[in-house]
Formats: structure tokens, C-alpha cells, sequence
């Protein structure tokens, strides 16, 4: 049931940022920021073809440039990969090499052909057009159907397919489920490429460190940790000579949930030459050198009475991975795989996805990663559905929804929600919205013939976040595990230093775990300092990405803590010369029960542990707690976004006029943090939907490669949101938290095209593709009036 | 190279510049400047927005050799000592920053927006700061902190 959470401590108070003071004083540690003496600039020459043989390299010119030091080649470096695959999602996947530098082919333009060193990063870059390439032009693939067609060019040749994989999930019996209904609507849905762009481009330094073997390498990462140990793996240096630092990290979404050629060719660089090495992308680099996300083609099927019981779903999927798999490209799709079901009961869903090689820059996790696909496909399909049926939309939804009396529900690909009440957040959010009065708006334009047609968009999900108990990651082929770490230690001085596995990169990991903190162990929020991001002063760790640093490191985090209180507990006791059972803890006060005159706190009994001049028996000296955590299952936030749209149907023009969005992510630790996530991720969303798109021409070339192309967003280009929360905690999570890190960005696409869609639909329009540009509008309602879709 | 000075952050700089160094690697790369980051190639992000003279500009679309003789101010020097500038102030009030790494230039084209139009609307709020991109908040506190720094500043005038 939804609850009203009282707050006494500091957990679920809107605290205003620790962060914030230095971010708004540009007293920031960036990676590129770091300016070491000797250190030698790095520049990469990338192809310019999609895919052709490397005939000649001439490097002559480049070597005797101003400032040129070394001029590397594929050559150099036979051996070395430029990233690796930890997901082989199938036994029978055809794997992909990417070498750090390509030797004799190129398949995507951005593929690295050599490298430059310089003493300065305008010189490095200068040299660069004075390298000498004669490329022999290999067929581009572009277009995943074309790809698998017999006789396209390949991709690696050796595969002799770009049929990368095909995995399938028969869950139920689709074809009895179909058999018996009355009504099948089927439909194809363009996920598009989309470019992630953070605002801090990647960067990275890497140094000999001096007195040790030691190698540190400072990255604009999301995976200090995972880059640790795939560093060490690729490059062959023992993962015990390298420290990682992610320094302030300008935001990810996915694309620096990577190891990528610049990290392990900086690395391998600054132990061969035993100078600090430094690259930084440019804008420009990062539209064809980071990972791209999303791009998928999925035809889909929903099956259903006519009185709007849904039966079950058919999904069939091609998943664009580039030419090169990197760290989980084939298993970004299939993190949707469970999710095509949504919120919804059904019988049956038959899941089959083929991954496909193309020349095109390789595809990787983007914000919500598989599940804005699987959300966009099931809530698009639903209302496709309501339209054949002639059933108000909401209306077929809370027709099949899991009642909130149904949780723990176990649904049909076999996850257990373990709480929800679409119920509740629906309610608030069609009251927020003014449901039923733009329902009575919209029939009026409609009758009026109103030039400016208003449509609702609707979008009920959920999504499953917080990866993820180690065991089930094991069984889905997933190299690694989805524990997380802390440690909490208490120093002399009564300071509190929070050493977590996860990983920030704009969250505010800083100031909420702090307030988590500062409810168990008594201490205040100031006091205490989150250590993150740095695999020599937080060792233990497994980063932050799928909406998992609260789901699963803040359990780390809670354990940590309470083991901290209960050894503490015991010097206390000792202390105050009674039994431990006889001490009860309070706000960061250990007191005598029945005598709370005589006590001591946290900060005391830490100096005590330190000097441990009197420590009980067999308690060792120093007071720390830590914790690792594998969660007992994944964490499944969920919501209800409104859209209202306004479409000119003269022009195309799609105006967002109101956007309500009501999550519920359980309890909350910080509200201001949780609500921001939510923008943010709604911009995200809603830009796929109305504003962002990769576009390649069929020789491969990427046409939308810089800001000027690629339509990010402005303030002018996005209305304020109204947001509120429905708090349904989680019962897997102990302290009843959920992810909230990708809700928005999952939740709030197809609430936009359903919106413009159901402004449209009287004119005969059933789809709009992403992203719903005036012109792809204009066109769209053009062909529909003249007899077909477009 | 050219002979080039200027006032940056309220401390006389000078320096031997290339003609073709941008005003942006100027301050990071020769003065230590870090505080302003580049965030794109193309002059569309604007997370390098700078004060020349008061008025806003992006430091990647500048010649430092045309910064001779004027005054610069960076996120570094909006400040006066412990006192934040109130649009710091209501940017963190508001949590409209999360990565950070937008804000140096998404503060200073706010200082800029409201020297010009010290009461704007949100749509005006929105139309001002067109030219710097975010990618973390969706704008919608950006917004907010901005409306609260002009209420605050036109409260103090």
C-alpha cells in the first residue's frame, strides 16, 4: 500500500548538496584538469571510410612534425585489443576482435588507424594530417535487414555472417494465446541510435607513479572497479599494478560504462615509456568514438479479447551492435527482455532477438538500456491495442495492470514484483494532469476541426533496475557479479569516512549516503565523508550504472554502518562498565538502559578504539564496519507519465504542453536528488521522442557528428514537468528503496508518441517515427490522408 | 606569437600566445583556469561561458589575442571571498546542477541574462540561456534557480 513515511532523522530530507560548493566554484577535478609534468599529449587519427583494407601507411611527415615524439600504427601493437566483451550472451555468438589500433581494415568511421604523440595536444593534433592512409573501400552495411541478407558485405569476414546472435525466451504458449483471441495487432517500432553526450567529453591520464610498479590511470568513467580488472585482462599488466580514479566525472548515461581503446592505449603507453600519457576527446570524436545507444527494429504482436483482455505478446527484434561488440553490447538489448510485459498480465510472451553486425559505431548501454526499448514497445503496442478495440487507453490498461493486492506478483517471464500500486500513482497523476478535462478539450478541437490538434499520451511501467543477485547474472552468461561494498570507518577524531563500491558521476552519491549514514551511526551529515571512485582508496567495488548505486549499495551501505554500531556497542559497554545488553544506542549515544546520565558516544568510543588503552577482551583495536552486498532480487520502480501534445497538423509542429509524471521509487532518501533524477531523465525521453536521432548515409558516414547536427535539447526546447511520488517500499530492499536513476529517461517516450499519435489518430494515423521532427509529422499525416502510413 | 594582457578574475595576467589559441585554452592550459571546462568543438555547448567585460561569451569562440587589454571573468571569480554570488546560491537552493559539468557556463550566461533583464519570465529565462546545453537536469531546476536568483537580487537592489 502506499504509506505516508515520517522522517525523524536524515533520510527523506531534501538536504541540499555537498557537492554543489565546488561544482559552483570551478574548484573541479576533472580529468582534464590534470596537467602532469612530461607528460606526452596523445592524438588519434580515425577512419574516415565505414569499411575498407588498410593498403599503406605512411607515418614520415607525421614523425618530423613539430612537437611529434612517437607515431604508432596497428603494427606496433598486433596484438593489443582495443575493448572487451564481458557478456557472451549465447553459446553460439560470434565475437568480434576490435584491436587498439586497426592494422589492416577499418569497420566504422571513427575506427582508430594510428595514434600520435606530441608534447602539446595542438601539436599531436596538427600531425595528424600528415599521416599518409591509402584505403581500398570494402562494401558499408548500414541497414540491419540488408546486413543479414545473403551476399551483404561483412562485417568481419571471418564470421561469414553479421548474424551476431539470436537468443529466444518462449515464455508461455503464444501461439495457444493468439489461437484464442479475437483481436491481434501487430506493429514495427524504430528505436533509434542515439548518441548519449555527456557533457564532459571522455578523458584519461595515465602515469608511472614512482616508488612502485604502480600505474595510475585517471578516467572520466562511470566503472573504476570493472575497468581495473578488464584493463589488467587486456593489457596483460597485473591488475595489482594499476589504481583507477574516476576524478568529478561530467556525466555518463551509459556511455562511460565502458573500457575503451584511449584507456588501454594510454595505459600500455605509460609503462612503456614511463612519461604520463593524456588524451581527451573532443566533442567531435565522441559522436563516432563513444558507444552509441539504443537502435533497434522490433516488430511486435499483442494478442487479446474484445473485451480488452490482453492474452499475450510476440517480440521480435534486431539489435544493432556496430561493428564491434564492447563491454555488454549484445546484452543491452536482452536487459529488456523481461520487461516486454510491462505491468501487464498475459498469458504469453515469445521474445526472439538477433544482434547484427553493421559498419557503424558499436552500441553499448544508454540510459535505461533495454528497458526503453521493452517499456517503448509494450506501452506503444497497449495503445495501438485500445484503438482496435475502440477502449479508452487508461481504461485497457487498468483493465490487465498487477492489482496492488496481486504483490508480490510473479509475471510471466518470470520476475517477482515485489510491491506496486499502479492504482495510486495513476490516480495522482490524472488528478495532477487534469485527465478528464483535457479529454473534454480534445474532443472539442477535434469537432471543431481545430488546425492544432490535442492528443494524451500515456505511459504506465515499470522497469527493472538495480543489477542484480550475482546468481542470476551467472545464469544470464553475465561475466561478473552484482554485489556491492562499504566500508565505514570512524576515525580518531570522531570523523566519519564512507568507502563505497559505487562509482557517481553527477548523483550526489556524496550527500545521500551521508544522510544514510548519519541515521545509523548518529553522526552528523557534515561529518562524514563518502570516499568513492578510486580503486586505492576504495577498493571494493562495482561501480554505478542500471539505477543499482541505492538499490544495491545502499544496503552495503546500511550493513556497514550497523556492524560499526554494534562493535562500537561493545566498547561502550566495556567503557561504561556494564553488559552490552544493558546499552541502548541512540542519535550517535551509547546510554545505560534505565541510567541515561551515564553514557558515551560514537566519537569517544572511536578515539578509545584508537588509543585501545582499554578495550574488552578479544575486541581488536580501530572501529570500522564493512559490508558486501548481493541483492536478494532486482528493484522494480515504477510509475504513471502524462503527456499532453499539441500537434499543428498544418505544419507538423509538435508543441509538449504538459508532462506529469508520479514514480514511485519507494522510500526516498533524498527528494531533492530523486526528483532531479526524474527531470533529467524525462529530458532524456522525451528528446528521443521528439528531438535526437543518428543518422548515417548508406556509405556508412555518420551525418548528425556534432552538436550542430544532433538535436540536444536546449532550455528553450523542453516546458517545466510536474512530478510528484506515490512511496510503495520495496519489501527486497531493507531500508525499501528503489532505483530512480533511469525511470525517466525509460518511462517518458512512449508518452510522448502515444500523445502525438492520439492527437493524430482521427486522421488515420497509427505511428510516428522517432524522432517525430515537424517534417516527419507533416508526412506522416500527408500519407495517412492519402491512403497509407508513412 | 603575440604579446597579450588582461584582467582575469581580478589579477593582472600576461602572456606569450599563438594566434590561433583560443581564450579557453589560454585560462586552462597557460593561467590554470580550470574552472572553466570545454564541452564541445562547435561553440553549441556552451559550458565555456566567460564574462569579457561584463558580458557573456563563449571562451571557445574567442582569440585570446582579442582578450587584449580586457577584463575576464571565470565561475572562479564571481565569488566575493566566502559570499557566493547569488545565483551560486540559488543554483545549489534549487539543485540545479548535478555532474557539474555545464554549470561554470550556465552560471555565468545566468549573471549575464539578469545584468540584461533583471525579472525575466520563465519562457525569457529559457530563450536566455538557449545556448548552453545540459544534460543532467532537463533544465527544469536550472529554471527555477535562476527566477530565484533574480528575486533575491532585485530584493538586495
Amino acid at each position: 500500500m502506499t504509506a505516508t513515511i515520517e522522517t525523524t532523522g536524515a533520510v527523506g530530507r531534501p538536504i541540499r548538496r555537498k557537492e554543489d560548493e565546488r561544482l559552483l566554484h570551478g574548484r573541479t577535478n576533472w580529468t582534464d584538469n590534470i596537467q602532469l609534468p612530461g607528460t606526452l599529449h596523445m592524438a588519434t587519427l580515425r577512419s574516415p571510410m565505414a569499411h575498407a583494407k588498410i593498403a599503406k601507411i605512411d607515418i614520415t611527415a607525421a614523425l618530423a612534425s613539430e612537437g611529434v615524439v612517437h607515431v604508432y600504427t596497428g603494427a606496433d601493437f598486433p596484438e593489443l585489443p582495443g575493448t572487451t566483451c564481458v557478456w557472451p550472451v549465447t553459446d553460439d555468438i560470434v565475437m568480434s576482435h576490435m584491436p587498439a589500433i586497426c592494422s589492416d581494415e577499418v569497420r566504422y568511421v571513427g575506427d582508430v588507424v594510428a595514434i600520435v604523440l606530441a608534447t602539446d595536444q595542438n601539436l599531436a593534433v596538427d600531425a595528424l594530417q600528415l599521416i599518409d592512409i591509402d584505403y581500398i573501400p570494402l562494401g558499408a552495411v548500414v541497414d540491419m535487414e540488408e546486413a543479414l541478407k545473403e551476399g551483404s558485405p561483412l562485417v568481419h569476414e571471418s564470421a561469414g555472417t553479421n548474424r551476431c546472435y539470436t537468443a529466444k525466451m518462449p515464455c508461455g504458449d503464444y501461439a495457444a494465446a493468439k489461437a484464442k483471441a479475437d483481436v491481434v495487432v501487430t506493429r514495427r517500432f524504430i528505436n533509434q541510435r542515439l548518441i548519449p553526450n555527456p557533457m564532459e567529453p571522455r578523458a584519461v591520464v595515465a602515469a608511472p607513479m614512482g616508488m612502485s610498479d604502480e600505474l595510475t590511470i585517471w578516467s572520466s568513467t562511470q566503472i573504476p572497479h570493472v575497468l581495473r580488472i578488464l584493463l589488467a585482462l587486456t593489457t596483460g599488466i597485473p591488475e595489482n599494478h594499476i589504481r583507477v580514479v574516476a576524478p568529478d566525472v561530467g556525466g555518463g548515461f551509459g556511455a562511460k560504462l565502458q573500457i575503451n581503446r584511449e584507456e588501454i592505449l594510454t595505459l600500455v603507453l605509460a609503462k612503456k615509456l614511463g612519461r604520463p600519457i593524456k588524451w581527451t576527446e573532443s566533442r567531435s570524436e565522441h559522436f563516432v568514438s563513444t558507444h552509441h545507444g539504443r537502435d533497434q527494429i522490433q516488430d511486435i504482436e499483442i494478442a487479446a479479447t474484445k473485451d480488452g483482455t490482453i492474452l499475450g505478446m510476440k517480440v521480435d527484434l534486431l539489435a544493432d551492435m556496430g561493428a564491434y561488440l564492447q563491454i555488454i553490447t549484445p546484452g543491452t538489448p536482452l536487459l529488456g527482455m523481461f520487461m516486454y510485459s510491462g505491468i501487464y498480465k498475459m498469458e504469453a510472451l515469445d521474445f526472439t532477438c538477433t544482434g547484427v553486425y553493421t559498419t557503424k559505431t558499436p552500441t553499448d548501454a544508454y540510459r535505461g538500456a533495454g528497458r526503453p526499448e521493452s517499456t517503448y514497445a509494450v506501452e506503444r503496442i497497449v495503445d495501438e491495442l485500445a484503438a482496435e478495440l475502440g477502449m479508452e487507453p487508461m481504461e485497457l490498461r487498468k483493465k490487465n495492470w498487477i492489482k496492488h493486492e496481486e504483490f508480490p506478483y510473479t509475471q510471466i517471464a518470470g520476475l517477482t514484483y515485489d510491491t506496486g500500486n499502479y492504482e495510486a500513482a495513476t490516480e495522482r497523476a490524472m488528478e495532477m494532469f487534469g485527465y478528464d478535462a483535457l479529454r473534454v478539450e480534445q474532443a472539442a478541437r477535434r469537432a471543431a476541426g481545430d488546425p492544432v490538434q490535442l492528443g494524451i499520451g500515456i505511459s504506465t511501467f515499470t522497469e527493472m533496475c538495480g543489477l542484480a543477485p550475482s546468481r542470476t547474472l551467472g545464469a544470464l552468461k553475465y561475466v561478473a557479479g552484482g554485489w556491492e561494498h562499504c566500508t565505514v570507518r570512524a576515525l580518531p577524531t570522531g570523523k566519519i569516512e564512507l568507502i563505497t563500491g559505487t562509482s557517481p558521476h553527477g548523483q550526489g552519491h556524496e550527500t545521500a549516503w551521508s544522510q544514510i549514514a548519519s541515521d545509523i551511526i548518529g553522526v552528523p551529515v557534515e561529518d562524514i565523508e563518502v570516499v568513492h571512485g578510486d580503486t586505492g582508496r576504495a577498493p571494493y567495488g562495482m561501480d554505478t550504472y542500471g539505477s543499482r548505486s541505492l538499490a544495491v549499495g545502499g544496503q552495503a551501505i546500511k550493513l556497514a554502518g550497523e556492524r560499526l554500531v554494534e562493535k562500537a556497542k561493545i566498547i561502550a559497554a566495556h567503557q561504561l562498565e556494564v553488559s552490552p545488553d544493558d546499552v541502548e544506542f541512540n542519535a550517535g549515544t551509547y546510554s545505560v538502559k534505565g541510567d541515561p546520565e551515564k553514557s558515551t558516544t560514537i566519537q569517544a568510543v572511536a578515539f578509545a578504539a584508537f588509543t585501545a588503552h582499554n578495550l574488552p577482551e578479544g575486541v581488536e583495536p580501530t572501529l570500522s564496519g564493512e559490508a558486501t552486498v548481493d541483492p536478494l532480487d532486482f528493484s522494480y520502480p515504477h510509475g504513471t507519465h502524462l503527456a499532453a501534445m499539441e500537434v499543428d497538423t498544418e505544419t507538423g509542429k509538435v508543441t509538449l504542453r504538459k508532462y506529469v509524471a508520479v514514480d514511485d521509487c519507494g522510500i526516498q532518501v533524498n527528494p531533492l536528488i530523486v526528483e532531479g533524477q526524474v527531470h533529467g531523465g524525462l529530458a532524456q525521453g522525451i528528446a528521443q521522442a521528439m528531438f535526437e536521432g543518428a543518422v548515417y548515409d548508406s556509405d556508412g558516414n555518420l551525418l548528425t557528428a556534432s552538436m550542430a547536427d544532433y538535436l540536444l535539447p536546449s532550455s528553450a526546447d523542453l516546458p517545466s514537468f510536474d512530478t510528484d511520488r506515490t512511496v510503495t517500499p520495496s519489501t527486497t530492499h531493507p531500508m525499501g528503496t528503489k532505483g530512480i536513476g533511469e525511470a525517466g529517461a525509460i518511462a517518458s517516450t512512449p508518452a510522448i508518441i502515444n500523445g502525438i499519435v492520439d492527437a493524430l489518430r482521427h486522421l488515420g494515423v497509427n505511428d510516428i517515427a522517432m524522432p517525430a521532427s515537424p517534417m516527419t509529422v507533416w508526412r506522416t499525416i500527408q500519407a495517412a490522408q492519402s491512403g497509407g502510413n508513412a | 606569437m603575440m604579446h597579450i594582457s588582461a584582467t582575469v578574475d581580478g589579477v593582472h595576467r600576461m602572456g606569450e600566445v599563438e594566434p590561433r589559441l583560443l581564450l579557453v585554452h589560454w585560462l586552462r592550459e597557460n593561467l590554470g583556469q580550470t574552472g572553466t571546462p570545454v564541452g564541445c568543438d562547435t561553440s553549441n555547448c556552451g559550458a565555456c561561458t566567460v564574462l569579457v567585460n561584463g558580458r557573456s561569451v563563449k571562451s571557445c569562440s574567442v582569440l585570446a589575442v582579442q582578450i587584449d587589454g580586457k577584463s575576464i571573468t571565470t565561475i572562479q571569480g564571481v565569488a566575493e571571498g566566502e559570499t557566493w554570488h547569488p545565483v551560486q546560491s540559488a543554483f545549489k537552493e534549487c539543485h540545479g546542477l548535478q555532474c557539474g559539468y555545464c554549470t561554470p557556463g550556465m552560471v555565468m550566461a545566468a549573471i549575464d541574462l539578469l545584468s540584461e533583464n533583471p525579472n525575466p519570465t520563465e519562457t525569457e529565462i529559457r530563450e536566455g540561456l538557449e545556448g548552453n546545453l545540459c544534460r543532467c537536469t532537463g533544465y527544469h531546476n536550472i529554471v527555477k534557480a535562476v527566477a530565484m536568483a533574480a528575486a533575491e537580487m532585485g530584493a538586495s537592489s
